[in-house]
């Protein structure tokens, strides 16, 4: 798989986004967030039910050496939640755009995403050092 | 690269093995290489992870005062310490607080290398130089000529033995060797900061390279500063800086074992002595969260809803696959057992007092007291 796939959209904040027909869509983050991150050892996700704002905070990551803010890419109310990540928070190095997904929203308006970056804009905002 | 930062030998060894770096300092030093800090964690708990320690200070003495002007520094007995051997150890101020956590090898008779905190380094030549005798040893600071790597793990002694010589299989633990190979003075000593068995290698900074490429060659992984952290944590080693620093003494920190009050006279030893009488008033304690979150240096430790420490060191442990830390914390609170609450970014999460260290190479004999 390619490390930014096509079918995604992106934030500047390293979220991903895979918007689905039936007005859901599913939230990670990308290969270049895990990688700066380095080994993930615990993500605090919103619960089922909360609301979520486009790039507002909607969680914490935290690595080994340091915690990071996650954003949500767009507006929605959270209907699932992957539990799985509790106990296996490494799944998101691993697997970020599979296994990795931590989120499912309702989204509340889908015109919202014309403000993420396709794969294409966002490889190039990463620049020559992303890859 | 920021303005200033000192190399060690290796540097460009890290930046080809795409080593992320990061400033520690005043040296621009690996933290992880791409295998991440978890991977090398397990590979020195497993196997043997190599680290380049070249950081650290590296500070010779000789000469006849050499090892009276160290007697008087350290809280080790120095005239005692056999020829061959080495020893964790303190440098402490009058009034008891720690300058700098050690290792003391006496090389000869009349020749020392102590092995110091690359923070800490300017600051123990200055306290040498300030209480040295009208006819003082020769004080030789080896750090920018050498390279220090750390040998860690279950087969690193075997890896280095097989390296350099047989005769260092003989190595007692902080035991220390000199010999020559190629025509070069190489150090080696059975010490380590991650609570496996190991070897530490000094060698003059031209032999960094073929030193690091032979141990990679016989399977030794390269580990950064984070699984340094991680594993010295696991292992209930303190980190000068943040588990000690000028504020605290030995006894506060639960090593009291390192200063030796028996002997007639060092830096800090009256205080020491009256401090050891009172008893202390707060204690460094190892905690182990309850609630599913991670402590990290600079928390506040929490009892009925006040603060009554600040956590000195915390992550998640690899090895333990549990999220643990240390902090001072008033003695009435330090008792094994006790429930405490760390402030984790706004929200009290429970933590409990451990025994330290959290983890250990060999599983603990009953009759050997915290």
């Amino acid at each position: 798989m390619s490390l930014y796939p096509t079918d995604l959209q992106y934030s500047k904040e390293h979220e991903w986004l895979r918007v689905t027909n039936d007005g859901t869509a599913i939230v990670g983050i990308t290969h270049y967030a895990q990688q700066q991150l380095g080994d993930i050892v615990y993500i605090d996700l919103p619960p089922v039910g909360a609301t979520v704002e486009q790039f507002k905070k909607m969680g914490e990551i935290e690595s080994v050496k340091a915690v990071s803010e996650l954003f949500a890419p767009a507006s929605g109310e959270v209907l699932e939640v992957n539990e799985g990540l509790l106990n296996a928070p490494e799944a998101v190095n691993k697997d970020p755009y599979g296994k990795g997904w931590m989120v499912r929203v309702r989204l509340k308006d889908k015109g919202e995403t014309t403000r993420l970056l396709d794969a294409q804009a966002y490889q190039a905002m990463l620049g020559p050092t992303g890859h | 690269m920021p303005p200033g930062l000192k190399r060690t030998p290796l540097y460009t060894t890290h930046l080809n093995l795409n080593a992320k770096m990061v400033p520690f300092a005043g040296w621009d030093m690996p933290v992880s290489y791409p295998s991440g800090i978890i991977a090398e964690h397990r590979a020195v708990r497993s196997s043997t992870g190599i680290f380049d320690v070249s950081h650290m200070g590296r500070l010779e003495l000789r000469g006849s005062a050499a090892c009276s002007l160290l007697d008087k520094v350290l809280t080790v007995d120095t005239p005692r310490l056999p020829v061959g051997r080495g020893r964790y150890t303190f440098v402490l101020r009058e009034d008891g607080g720690i300058l700098d956590d050690c290792i003391v090898y006496k090389l000869g008779p009349e020749r020392f290398l102590l092995i110091c905190n690359a923070s800490r380094r300017d600051d123990v030549v200055n306290w040498l130089v300030q209480w040295m005798p009208p006819e003082p040893p020769k004080l030789i600071d080896r750090t920018e000529g050498t390279v220090m790597i750390a040998c860690q793990g279950p087969t690193a002694r075997d890896t280095v033995v097989g390296l350099l010589d047989s005769d260092l299989d003989n190595l007692m633990p902080f035991g220390c060797s000199e010999l020559d190979v190629a025509g070069k003075r190489i150090l080696a000593a059975r010490t380590g900061y991650t609570g496996e068995d190991g070897m530490e290698i000094i060698a003059p900074a031209e032999m960094s390279n073929i030193l690091w490429e032979r141990l990679r060659e016989k399977g030794a992984t390269p580990c950064g500063l984070g699984a340094r952290d991680t594993l010295r944590l696991e292992a209930g080693l303190r980190l000068y800086g943040q588990d000690m620093d000028t504020s605290t003494n030995p006894l506060e920190a639960g090593l009291a074992r390192f200063v030796d009050l028996s002997k007639a006279s060092f830096i800090g030893r009256d205080v020491l002595l009256m401090t050891n009488e009172r008893g202390v008033t707060r204690k460094l304690i190892g905690f182990e969260m309850v609630g599913h979150s991670i402590p990290r240096h600079g928390y506040a430790i929490l009892h009925e809803g006040q603060q009554v420490g600040t956590v000195s060191s915390g992550s998640y442990a690899p090895t333990l696959n549990k999220n643990i830390g240390m902090g001072y914390v008033p003695t009435a609170l330090s008792a094994l057992g006790a429930t405490l609450f760390v402030d984790v970014r706004g929200r009290p999460v429970e933590a409990m007092v451990v025994r330290m260290p959290f983890y250990s190479r060999t599983p603990p004999v009953a009759s050997v007291r915290r």
